[in-house]
């Protein structure tokens, strides 16, 4: 069952004219189709044209056929909105009127995404509202009424060093009731500059959407432009991306299990993550001279080869850090006190959790089998598998297990990789890319898909390029997870969501 | 007379280097370094060498809450004896006014808090009254159980007469109230697992969060009041747990500031292996407290 879309696979391209154009009904009524039989939205953004926008809808098929859909249609400056009955289309679709001024019908939230300026000329819908509805977090938000609630506003400043939000708590004493989190205050309009491109400037600012997620990013933006201009990578190339991503996961999730067990109060464990999150991240460094993996993946291959000296270096180095975290986390898990702190804090339910459509650790901590290395194979991942891990308790609990389970994955994939390295060139030549074309990538960074849609004009230059970063999909489930729990829990659970501000405001 | 100043240059000067010791044993358990011991000592006197900026939606109450703690906290202080040396000043009945010169500081520390009239601050007032309603009880039980052990109702008979002797003839009683008090003492310093004084996240604090808007020189004053408040109870709890006494004054004094130093270590400890409390369970462990401290005085009443 295709929906009456294009299936294809991960990493390809094709012409434009292959993406069916069908009416607005049937389009509506496809996307609707799928989603209740069990797909999933990973992209769906608009063209802004004189009468409207072209809108175009990325979906992942279920499980196992490894298939993805695209379809589209043209609309005026309004649509039906599918929001009440998919929820996991209310942010695109609000972020669709936000950047094509077309707006969707009947959207039961119909509140600004970023607080941006819209991608075409004209006025946006919160024009109304103080500052024209492009100053961050002016909005009206979400109130409960009565005399025993009480509201409590958090950030864009925050008393710890992180990324500007701001959260509205609606709470009864020391229970919420609601919250609600208002971005784009890292909004830079990367989607808006990378219109007309490539430049030479592209890859960096892929390399800038998240700075924690630079090789997540750019491997799915090497993905397209490799794609586009009919070139493969090597082998060696493709390893060395895989050995990068999966440093890049290793060092995150070090470091968020740092932190959560940090704000338990647990100090031991926290502080030995926070150093050895530093050596995984040297062990980038040792790759590409950065420690966040800048510079290392290049459309064609990669930056910088990783020879005999590096990988026997590199396989030392991982060898010890797993002796040493395996300790710091058993710490973890063996103080009641923290288990106690962890269970039952923040959960979102298996339901909630495919409604609203979260992807990465979160999803897979609530049950949900999605995993893009094994779903959509990409690069090395086509040759070697990771398993992939679920938990089943929902909680703040499972979202901690199932980041060190994927740690220890992680760490036999990178022992095997760096054995094995195959022989070869790491550098094909790029050549320019294809002209009328749309290429799709889908890469698992450490928080879940990341989705790059690209489409060229006539000439071989971005007509869109559209970036979805697994935060877009997730901070929802942060807002669910909060429902009815204790204020006090709330910077735990947000940890163990660990959430990208900048890769949700682009 | 030599023994009321050395009271009283202890209770100035120590207080600060309880928290540093307790830093360094939590940087031990860590793996690290840490800061240095005298780290508390810098921190108050770079705050005192800064300005102070002041919300212009507060009042004089704001400015008073830091002084009128640390002056509660200071007078009670006088009122503890030190080791096996009475205290400067007692008279019958002064465990009440002990008791409720914590009372009049905490309620000076909230109301300023609420004077601010920003959110954080009134939830951690609220925390704070609801946590310390519940901790006050233990308190007066074991003040009950010290003043029919000793029969008298002033703090320095009291607290001087625990000795190995006593804890002989009432061990049971004097066990319960020294886990009573212990979890007391960790609550009203905001200790782990109750408070964790070292968070940045300012909706899980308790007492941190009261301070938010306290700048310089308050601010000094706040820590220095924190950390004077720790050795005031501390000294009350190392009575309880450790009644060394010598008979000679010199050695007692040395006695005494081991103790202590023992005591923050312990804290550290405790701080280090375990984490925080879910703020809701907060309350049963504090009436566990209580439950203890309860029995003591059963038990030296029967």
């Amino acid at each position: 069952m295709s929906h009456g879309m294009k299936t294809f696979y991960n990493g390809t391209s094709f012409g434009r004219d292959e993406i069916p154009v069908p009416d607005n009904d049937t389009f509506f009524q496809s996307v609707l189709d799928a989603i209740t039989s069990g797909w999933r939205v990973c992209s769906y953004f608009g063209i802004p044209n004189a009468a409207g926008a072209t809108l175009y809808c990325i979906m992942s098929s279920r499980a196992g056929s490894g298939t993805l859909g695209i379809t589209s249609t043209s609309v005026g400056r309004s649509f039906p909105s599918l929001a009440a009955a998919c929820p996991q289309l209310q942010m695109f679709e609000r972020e669709i009127a936000e950047q094509c001024l077309t707006r969707p019908e009947g959207h039961p939230w119909f509140k600004p995404v970023r607080f941006q300026k819209p991608l075409c000329d004209g006025k946006g819908f919160w024009s109304e509202t103080d500052g024209g509805g492009l100053l961050p977090g002016v909005t009206d938000f979400y109130r409960v009424d009565g005399d025993e609630v009480h509201e409590v506003a958090v950030g864009p400043v925050h008393a710890g060093i992180i990324e500007p939000g701001h959260f509205r708590f609606q709470c009864h004493g020391e229970e919420v009731f609601h919250l609600e989190i208002a971005h784009g205050f890292q909004h830079r309009g990367i989607e808006w500059s990378l219109i007309g491109g490539p430049t030479m400037r592209s890859m960096h600012l892929m390399e800038t959407i998240a700075g924690d997620t630079t090789v997540g990013h750019a491997q799915a933006y090497c993905m397209n432009m490799e794609t586009l201009a009919g070139i493969f990578a090597s082998p060696r190339a493709e390893t060395v991306r895989g050995i990068a991503l999966e440093l890049e996961r290793l060092a995150n999730h070090i470091g968020d299990l740092g932190a959560i067990s940090g704000d338990t109060g647990y100090l031991p464990t926290s502080s030995f993550c926070g150093r050895i999150r530093g050596d995984f991240l040297n062990m980038t460094a040792l790759l590409c001279g950065s420690r966040f993996g800048r510079g290392l993946l290049r459309p064609g291959g990669i930056g910088y080869d990783c020879d005999t000296a590096i990988a026997e270096e590199m396989q030392k180095r991982l060898q010890t850090g797993r002796e040493e975290i395996t300790q710091a986390i058993n710490l973890l898990w063996s103080a009641p006190s923290v288990m106690a702190r962890l269970e039952d804090t923040g959960v979102v339910s298996e339901v909630d959790a495919r409604e609203i459509g979260l992807v990465g650790p979160a999803a897979r901590a609530c049950g949900l089998n999605r995993d893009v290395r094994r779903d959509h194979p990409f690069g090395i991942f086509r040759m070697s598998q990771i398993p992939v891990i679920t938990g089943s308790s929902c909680d703040v609990y499972a979202r901690t297990m199932v980041r060190w389970l994927e740690v220890q994955r992680s760490l036999d994939f990178i022992d095997e990789q760096v054995r094995h390295l195959p022989r070869g060139g790491y550098q094909t030549k790029m050549r320019p890319i294809a002209a009328d074309c749309c290429a799709v990538a889908l890469t698992e960074g450490w928080r879940g898909e990341i989705c790059h849609t690209a489409l060229t004009d006539g000439e071989g230059r971005f007509e869109r390029y559209k970036i979805v970063d697994p935060s877009f999909h997730n901070w929802s489930g942060l807002e669910l997870a909060l429902r009815n729990q204790q204020i006090s829990d709330f910077p735990l659970c947000n940890k163990s969501f660990n959430l990208s501000y900048c890769g949700f405001d682009l | 007379m030599a023994n009321s100043i050395i009271h009283i240059f202890l209770a100035l000067v120590m207080p600060p280097l309880l928290l540093g010791v307790i830093a360094k044993t939590k940087a031990a358990f860590a793996g690290r370094v840490g800061a240095p011991f005298l780290q508390p000592y810098y921190d108050i006197l770079r705050l005192l060498h800064k300005g102070s900026v002041f919300s212009t939606t507060t009042t004089w109450i704001f400015r008073a809450g830091p002084i009128v703690t640390l002056a509660t906290t200071a007078v009670a202080a006088m009122l503890i004896p030190f080791g096996a040396h009475p205290s400067p000043f007692s008279f019958q009945g002064d465990m009440i006014l002990y008791a409720y010169l914590f009372a009049l500081g905490r309620f000076f520390t909230m109301a300023a808090a609420l004077d601010t009239g920003s959110s954080f601050e009134g939830m951690g007032s609220a925390r704070e009254a609801t946590y310390s309603c519940l901790a006050e009880p233990t308190l007066f039980f074991a003040l009950i159980t010290l003043s029919r052990l000793s029969g008298s109702y002033s703090l320095s008979p009291m607290l001087v007469n625990i000795s190995f002797g006593v804890w002989l003839n009432n061990g049971a009683a004097l066990l319960m109230l020294v886990g009573g008090m212990f979890i007391i003492l960790l609550a009203e310093n905001c200790r782990i697992p109750f408070d964790d004084p070292t968070t940045h996240l300012e909706l899980t604090m308790i007492h941190e969060v009261m301070v938010l808007d306290h700048s310089g020189p308050a601010l000094a004053i706040i820590h220095y009041a924190a950390a004077l408040k720790l050795f005031v109870l501390g000294a009350f709890f190392v009575h309880l747990a450790l009644p060394y006494a010598t008979g000679n004054p010199y050695l007692d004094w040395g006695l005494f500031i081991i103790s202590m130093l023992e005591l923050a270590v312990v804290i550290g400890i405790v701080e280090s292996v375990m984490a925080r409390l879910r703020l809701i369970r907060i309350p049963q462990l504090l009436v566990a407290a209580t439950i203890l401290a309860a029995f003591s005085t059963l038990l030296v009443i029967r």
